[in-house]
């Protein structure tokens, strides 16, 4: 294949970031050998497209035409190809942007804590700013991101107009950001307490600090891993009848063994942290605090299931867990804990950091996998699964992180054990992530099997009256005021049609304006589709029209044959779409509906007085 | 195909009756070779014989036992003991709706017989979704990501402006249904030039050039094959387009004539599209061993010269060439 480029040039610098970017996976071009690296040699590393558009995005700001030729010239790409992944991802511009862009989260709770205020502040001052999808912060909300050229990115939250407006002046840096992080309290409320397992270490340790990790039994449970030997670290993880906690509850155990026994080599692992589920942010809160947890739970991941390199995903949104892992990650592979010699112990296990860019959809695995070979973000049809054929082909274990935090326990205590705490088929604990009207927001350990009364309770209970609670998030559905005592378990879920998801529990009270909310999940998926298949990509689309036309008042024709057309959509979704992502974009809208949740606005011409009930 | 491998026969389920088709096989090949005429009537979109699967489309949906989801038939293999469904209601449903959801969006007026016909039978009511929004100029330019909140009063489409910036041909991305075929015949399943590729996200997505260039900036080499694969005549030649434009476009009148290019020695075989005498379009047939269905530039456009006699006034058009 040839390439044919444009005459734009890049910059010096935009030629810097590449090359350093692409050091030590490519040789640099010099002056007497332009591209010593091309052809298949370059090719293979179509993988580092991601990392080459960040390292000119995060420097200059944008994607120039200059710059995207010398990426697609190092690694022997299709520009259209380069330029059909960059404009794939909400981070990446294509079109000269300011310096500084402020990304102010509009979701559902940074609304409702009065992110409006940030961004008309913003407006007023003339400031860069973007609105942005839930940016993983709710417990401190309202949020907002700054992504800076040529400077680290940083987030602040509880945003103010005020701090905001100095941030986005650049009176604000990184480090100075990153120490209204500092209370761990904040984010997890029961951290320090007696009783917690995942976050046993959280506010406890100093996340910066190795010594610190393995003074409070940090790897530990990776000796254990090395005394079992991987098959009997399998059949741990099986006995202990762990399922995944990224949202679809797939038993963690079943999917190492058939990745440890599948006989194609090299064998992948990938951690998932793209956690971007709307509410969510457990994962954050893990990765911010006990970095080393996930960097050791990994390892053992690897060591069983046979694999010696594991690319952890991390959110793009997420700039100082990924300072934590990172830092974690270098701390990890001078001190010998990874690497070709892991502990003396004789096998190998690395770890490669790769950043999303603003795409939902990329927490979806098979699209996870696209992503970091260097494709768009478009989730892979199934049959064959991952753990056949996954990241470059080769079978390929996928977890979650707060899985991979269970992993650590289960070694401690053992899989039986481990198996007696939870509920039924739900064993162990869940991290729940509080947030709305609630007293005390924030990440939640409780035993499977726990009341959501209980869980709403020990957040200190609701602030005003419970309307509902938005349960696993934008995919998920509501739960109202009668069903409290529902047991939090897969099968208590599922019971009462809900899901438990990626532990999202949004309260709302009577304040909340329920059809904005279900207005702005319907917006979220018809962005966050990636486009590939009708059913989402349109359905997305005139689902949002449709409950645009209800909430207004103005149905087409009536009532009913708007719910007719919602329910045909939701049907077509759930039933032909690629992905898990259009198989639950219509889950919330029907859920409110099947609830009785949506009320028509108050007739202009009954002073605002009357509601009517919908009813399905 | 003569030569291609002799493999083992798998047995599967279609709507209860038991069909013995080659493993390897995909449904809809079996479906097609030994489907009955409802079966073997399987709408498809995004599948062409001459492509890798994309089953981006979903309109062939299928009920597989086992499996939650509907599968797409053309893109999953057959398995010894599968149990398929052609005709339950949510597979009819399925298509039903993705048709609409299309019908809805995007210019089908110039997709095959095949697709009008689906649409009837399938009992489509693309109005419902209320007046199609006015064709939008910034298609090119959205931001992956945001857009601006309908009310809902109008239907959101993908209708814009049609791209025209060579003589050979046009793009009309009101037509495309992003069925991404072009992609593919422009680089893997056939030319390897990779002058176009799929931007932007969700609804916004496109086939476009990098920084949307104009095609005699980017890579194309005219081949056309995007064009020989397009189902719903958002590519199609200048003289096509220019043609139905003004309103003299004939396909009753239409002639199929088969021949060898002569322009090398590969030997691709032709099929001349004539209408009133005139060569209109050039393809080649999907299933011949040297070409599948792909030409090049020479082949697919170097017939001019065939027509283009001196001081001659072109019956067709009444203008003089």
């Amino acid at each position: 294949m040839d390439l044919r480029l444009s005459s734009a040039e890049p910059t010096a610098a935009e030629q810097d970031v590449v090359d350093t970017a692409l050091s030590g996976m490519l040789a640099t071009p010099t002056d007497n050998q332009p591209f010593t690296d091309t052809g298949h040699n370059a090719r293979g590393r179509r993988h580092l497209l991601l990392p080459a558009l960040h390292a000119v995005s995060d420097t200059v700001g944008w994607i120039s035409p200059g710059a995207l030729n010398y990426i697609a010239r190092r690694l022997s790409v299709a520009p259209a190809d380069v330029y059909g992944v960059a404009t794939f991802y909400a981070l990446f511009s294509t079109e000269p942007r300011a310096a500084r862009v402020v990304h102010v989260c509009d979701d559902i709770v940074c609304s409702l804590a009065g992110g409006k205020a940030v961004a008309t502040a913003l407006t007023a001052e003339n400031v860069c700013w973007l609105p942005s999808p839930c940016l993983g912060l709710c417990e401190r909300a309202p949020a907002v991101l700054h992504q800076l050229a040529g400077e680290p990115d940083f987030s602040q939250a509880p945003a103010t107009p005020a701090k905001v407006l100095v941030a986005a002046r650049g009176g604000t840096d990184a480090a100075t950001a990153d120490q209204e992080f500092a209370n761990a309290r904040m984010s997890a409320p029961q951290s320090g307490r007696a009783g917690v397992r995942l976050l046993g270490r959280i506010g406890v340790i100093d996340p910066t600090s190795l010594d610190d990790y393995r003074a409070h039994g940090g790897y530990a449970a990776l000796r254990r891993a090395i005394q079992l030997g991987p098959s009997r670290v399998i059949a741990e993880v099986r006995d202990s009848g762990l399922t995944g906690r990224g949202g679809a509850a797939f038993p963690t155990g079943v999917k190492w063994n058939g990745v440890a026994t599948a006989p194609q080599r090299p064998h992948y692992l990938i951690c998932n942290a793209d956690e971007s589920e709307p509410g969510t942010f457990k994962d954050r809160v893990l990765m911010e605090l006990d970095p080393f947890g996930l960097i050791e739970a990994m390892t053992i991941a690897g060591y069983a299931t046979g694999c010696e390199v594991g690319y952890l995903y991390i959110r793009g949104e997420y700039p100082l867990a990924t300072r934590r892992i990172q830092a974690a990650i270098e701390i990890a592979c001078r001190r010998g804990y990874l690497g070709s010699d892991v502990m003396g112990e004789g096998f190998a296990f690395d770890i490669e950091l790769r950043r999303g860019a603003g795409a939902y959809i990329c927490g979806e695995e098979t699209a996870l996998l696209n992503s970091i070979e260097g494709y768009r973000g478009e989730p892979r049809n199934k049959p064959p699964f991952p753990s056949v054929s996954g990241l470059f082909g080769k079978p390929t274990v996928i977890n979650n992180v707060e899985t991979l935090y269970n992993v650590l326990e289960i070694l401690q205590i053992g899989g039986p054990h481990f198996a007696e705490i939870g509920a039924g088929r739900s064993t162990g604990t869940r991290l729940f992530c509080v947030s709305g009207a609630i007293a005390v927001p924030g990440v939640y350990e409780v035993a499977f099997g726990t009341t959501l009364r209980k869980l709403i309770e020990l957040a200190g209970g609701v602030t005003g009256e419970l309307r509902a609670v938005l349960l696993g998030g934008a995919a998920g559905g509501f739960v109202l005021p009668p069903q409290l005592d529902m047991p939090l378990t897969l099968e208590g879920a599922r019971e009462i049609g809900a899901t438990l998801g990626s532990g999202v529990v949004l309260v709302l009270s009577t304040a909340a304006d329920i059809a904005g909310i279900l207005r702005r999940i319907a917006a979220f998926f018809r962005d966050e589709s990636c486009g590939q298949c009708v059913p989402c990509r349109v359905g997305t689309v005139r689902q949002e029209e449709a409950l645009a036309r209800l909430t207004r008042g103005a149905p087409r024709g009536s009532w009913e044959t708007e719910l007719v057309l919602l329910s045909d959509l939701a049907q077509v979704m759930q039933d032909a779409s690629i992905c898990g992502l259009g198989h639950t974009a219509p889950a919330a809208v029907q859920s409110a509906l099947a609830l009785g949740l949506l009320t028509a606005p108050p007739s202009p011409l009954s002073n605002g007085s009357t509601t009517v009930k919908v009813r399905p | 195909m003569l030569l291609s491998t002799i493999r083992r026969l798998v047995t599967i389920t279609v709507d209860g009756r038991e069909l013995r088709v080659p493993d390897g096989s995909t449904i809809l090949q079996a479906l097609y070779a030994v489907g009955d005429t409802t079966q073997a009537d399987t709408p498809v979109l995004c599948w062409a014989p001459n492509l890798t699967p994309v089953n981006a489309c979903r309109v062939c949906v299928v009920e597989v036992e086992g499996s939650r989801a509907l599968v797409p038939c053309c893109a999953r293999k057959v398995e010894d003991g599968m149990q398929v469904r052609t005709n339950p209601e949510r597979v009819r449903h399925s298509r039903r709706m993705v048709l609409e959801l299309l019908a809805s969006s995007v210019d089908l007026s110039q997709a095959g017989g095949d697709v009008q016909r689906w649409i009837a039978s399938y009992g489509v009511d693309p109005q419902r979704y209320g007046p199609p929004v006015a064709p939008a100029d910034d298609r090119d330019h959205r931001h992956a990501g945001h857009h601006h909140y309908p009310d809902g009063s109008t239907a959101e489409t993908v209708a814009q402006p049609v791209k025209i910036d060579n003589e050979l041909y046009v793009r009309d991305y009101s037509r495309c249904i992003m069925c991404y075929k072009c992609v593919k015949a422009c680089g893997t399943d056939a030319q390897f030039t990779f002058a176009i590729a799929a931007a932007g996200r969700s609804f916004d997505i496109r086939i476009a050039t990098e920084y949307n260039s104009e095609l005699p900036e980017s890579a194309c080499v005219y081949c056309g094959n995007c064009i020989g694969v397009c189902p719903t005549g958002a590519l199609k030649s200048v003289r096509e387009h220019v043609l139905r434009e003004s309103g003299q476009w004939d396909p009753a009148a239409e002639t199929v004539t088969t021949t060898i290019c002569s322009f090398c020695g590969v030997g691709c075989n032709l099929e001349l599209h004539v209408q009133h005498g005139q060569i209109v379009n050039v393809t080649s047939p999907s299933d011949h061993g040297v070409t599948h269905g792909h030409l090049c530039i020479k082949g697919r456009f170097g017939f001019q010269h065939v027509q283009n006699l001196p001081n001659q006034t072109n019956t067709h058009t009444g203008t003089p060439e």
